[in-house]
């Protein structure tokens, strides 16, 4: 048994079920009355300190049930996913959002998009779905017709106000001034100092989460490759495992070293292009063109040893679908050297540089307090004092046998959340070259059987953002009847907002640039 | 003051710090010439061509504003890329604009979410005409896997009217100039 389902035992006794369609049987669901949602959520906050990693909805009209409400809520290496069964014609819930605050986001987005209602929210403003849809549009209902287009009607979206002498207001956004995603930030200013930011998301939305149930299990892993580019490696495999949980599919080891191979390079490039933008930021142009120079280095071996730049679609339910050769290990092994060699110099200019250091150092600060409240992953988690590494923690193979070592910072400013890049580029390489050296030999990739009714998958995987969680359902039939994505960025951005307050406006960018969060990732 | 548990602290030597810089520069030199021959020699060649058109139909600077109308950020990354030093897209005369107002290309990613819909009509009626708008990416083409739903309307010209496409998933920075010079001679 696992401690978090043993307080939850022990407090609510014989009222928690354990659900015996949930995959992988590492990962335990249990359900408990939606009366004690809420209670579930006050115990192994107050008893096991557990972290909230996910909070979704679902509706199960095709089993001949109401609604599902899940938590996923995370201690250590463990995953605990709660759930409470909602009646169709009352789907009311008690709000986790006063015990937890990432749930304010979830719990305003499971409303907007599924209709269940979070009892006791403190914000009952829509979320993704914009005040020029109809109220009772609902599209992750499965009454709900996502190939109609829907109409726009009347309406107004509500900013906090900040008032007083000297107050002003600037809206910046969607269409950003960069080559950037759209997004809305309102600031709340008195000169230069931030009183106040509000973001406003869900410019693209796309649908993918319903999408994915018009989608077969194997075009699935094409449609996660594209819910953020950036992270498409391991959004892709994290949909791969959650589906592979299900079926019961082993994954030739080959495989899961070629795809933990793909990770640690999509870590290195996007981490390289991160540290250049951020001095870029802060008016340091030279070391934007060098590190651009160096990603471009890596992709250009992407295209070279795998046939995409990205490494996309190269992931498939179960398996991998390319494979490197001796003269491709050798390729890889010469072009890290050169890229480390280079890679250190160009920290070493970073790190001497005064005028960089002026910027960064105490910048966007988010404290460790802030950081573990609104349940943060990755990169800005460890940046902020917090130890949390999927690769570690809930070691999915290979890493169960590489030894990953996790930087982690307290300082939490815009520093920290460079320098924890920087630590995790030189760790990578290490990794990369341990992976090509005990590669094994076999197969690359086994054929997936199809999942069975009323089956569910999870999965989490350490993308380069942070933890990249999936849950599959399997409906009636045994199709796709729902697939839940929650991207780093649907906490994380939460954490600039916390970490603004006080800094002066021309140093959002700075800010915003270190978070670096997932718009696509976080509109889905 | 917090303090770290990782990471290097600061050395301080300032009078070092502008030698590296300078060292790093001309170590590194101008790496916009010496590209991998297959690509060089494409490279070369679209360049040469775009640089032409640029001179002829736009006095020598095309200014691009470009505008995510619902990507999923993969078409960003290569457009980031025609600006690093290996393509380094300046030296043709392209360059991109922060304003629609001093735009003559939109760039513009797909597919366009509903939700984007109004902000990239907005971002048209502000670009001056003459204007070209060129349609990055199989989803700025058709809407791509996202296809056409509640969500997402489809291809970019489904909202504006479209001079050019680019197909490529995304499309690789040689294809995205290729796909911008195409643009420019058919106009």
């Amino acid at each position: 048994m696992s401690i978090l389902i043993d307080a939850l035992t022990s407090a609510l006794n014989d009222e928690v079920r354990i659900d015996k369609w949930q995959r992988p049987s590492s990962v335990l669901c249990c359900t408990v009355p939606v009366e004690k949602f809420a209670e579930a959520a006050w115990i192994l906050l107050k008893k096991k300190y557990a972290l909230l990693a996910a909070e979704w909805a679902t509706d199960e009209t095709p089993f001949g049930r109401g609604f599902g409400i899940f938590a996923c809520y995370r201690w250590g290496k463990e995953y605990l996913i709660v759930r409470s069964e909602l009646p169709a014609d009352n789907p009311e819930f008690p709000s986790l959002t006063r015990r937890y605050l990432p749930a304010y986001r979830f719990e305003r987005q499971m409303q907007s998009l599924m209709g269940v209602v979070p009892i006791g929210h403190p914000d009952a403003r829509p979320w993704i779905k914009f005040e020029d849809w109809p109220q009772d549009a609902w599209p992750m209902r499965k009454s709900f017709d996502a190939l109609k287009p829907l109409p726009r009607v009347a309406g107004e979206y509500k900013f906090v106000r900040t008032e007083g002498e000297g107050v002003y207001e600037i809206p910046v956004g969607p269409v950003h001034a960069g080559i950037i995603e759209p997004g809305h930030f309102r600031f709340q200013a008195v000169g230069e100092d931030i009183i106040n930011l509000e973001e406003r998301l869900g410019y693209v939305h796309k649908g993918i989460e319903k999408r994915f149930e018009a989608l077969s299990w194997q075009d699935g892993s094409r449609l996660a490759g594209r819910v953020s580019g950036d992270t498409t490696v391991a959004h892709s495999l994290a949909y791969c495992m959650a589906l592979e949980s299900m079926t019961g599919c082993s994954v030739p080891a080959r495989a899961q070293w070629l795809r933990a191979l793909f990770l640690e390079i999509e870590r290195i490039a996007n981490h390289l292009g991160d540290l250049g933008a951020i001095c870029n930021d802060a008016a340091f142009a030279l070391m934007l063109y060098q590190m651009m120079r160096l990603k471009e280095m890596l992709l250009r071996s992407n295209h070279k040893l795998f046939g995409h730049r990205f490494i996309m679609d190269r992931i498939i339910p179960g398996g991998v679908s390319v494979d490197i050769d001796t003269d491709g290990k050798e390729l890889m092994l010469s072009e890290l050297k050169k890229l480390l060699k280079e890679f250190n110099r160009l920290v070493a200019i970073y790190d001497e540089n005064s005028s960089l250091e002026d910027r960064v150092r105490d910048t966007g600060i988010l404290i460790p307090e802030k950081a573990r409240e609104i349940c943060a992953v990755g990169i800005v988690a460890r940046a902020s004092g917090m130890n949390l590494d999927c690769r570690t923690q809930n070691p999915f193979p290979p890493y169960d046998r590489i030894n990953v070592n996790v930087p982690v910072l307290i300082s939490g400013d815009v520093h920290a959340r460079a320098w924890v890049r920087v630590e995790e580029v030189r760790e990578s390489i290490r990794i990369i070259r341990e992976i090509l050296e005990t590669l094994p030999s076999g197969e690359i990739s086994s054929k997936v059987e199809m999942p069975s009714p009323d089956t569910s998958g999870f999965s989490a995987v350490e993308g380069w953002r942070g933890e990249i969680i999936y849950w599959l359902q399997a409906g009636p039939g045994g199709e796709v009847n729902r697939c839940m994505v929650r991207d780093p960025s649907s906490v994380n951005w939460l954490g600039l907002e916390q970490c603004i307050h006080g800094n002066i406006v021309p140093d959002f960018p700075l800010c915003n640039k270190s978070f670096n969060q997932s718009y696509s990732g976080h509109d889905l | 003051m917090i303090c770290e548990v990782v990471g290097a602290g600061f050395k301080p030597a300032p009078k070092k710090t502008m030698l590296r810089i300078l060292h790093q520069i001309f170590r590194t030199g101008i790496v916009t010439e010496p590209l991998p021959p297959e690509e060089a020699a494409e490279i070369s060649v679209v360049g040469t061509k775009l640089e032409e058109a640029i001179r002829r139909r736009f006095r020598r600077s095309l200014t691009i504003r470009q505008v995510d109308a619902g990507s999923c950020n993969g078409c960003e990354l290569e457009i980031h890329a025609i600006n690093n030093p290996i393509y380094n897209c300046e030296r043709f005369g392209i360059h991109f604009t922060a304003s629609p107002r001093f735009a003559d290309m939109l760039l513009v990613t797909g597919p366009v979410s509903r939700n984007m819909e109004i902000a990239l009509k907005r971002t048209y009626n502000a670009t001056p005409p003459p204007k070209l708008v060129v349609a990055v990416g199989d989803c700025g083409y058709n809407g791509g896997i996202f296809g056409e739903t509640y969500a997402s309307l489809g291809g970019i010209d489904k909202v504006i009217p479209v001079d050019g496409y680019i197909p490529g998933c995304p499309p690789t920075p040689v294809s995205l100039l290729n796909g911008i010079l195409k643009a420019i001679g058919d106009k």
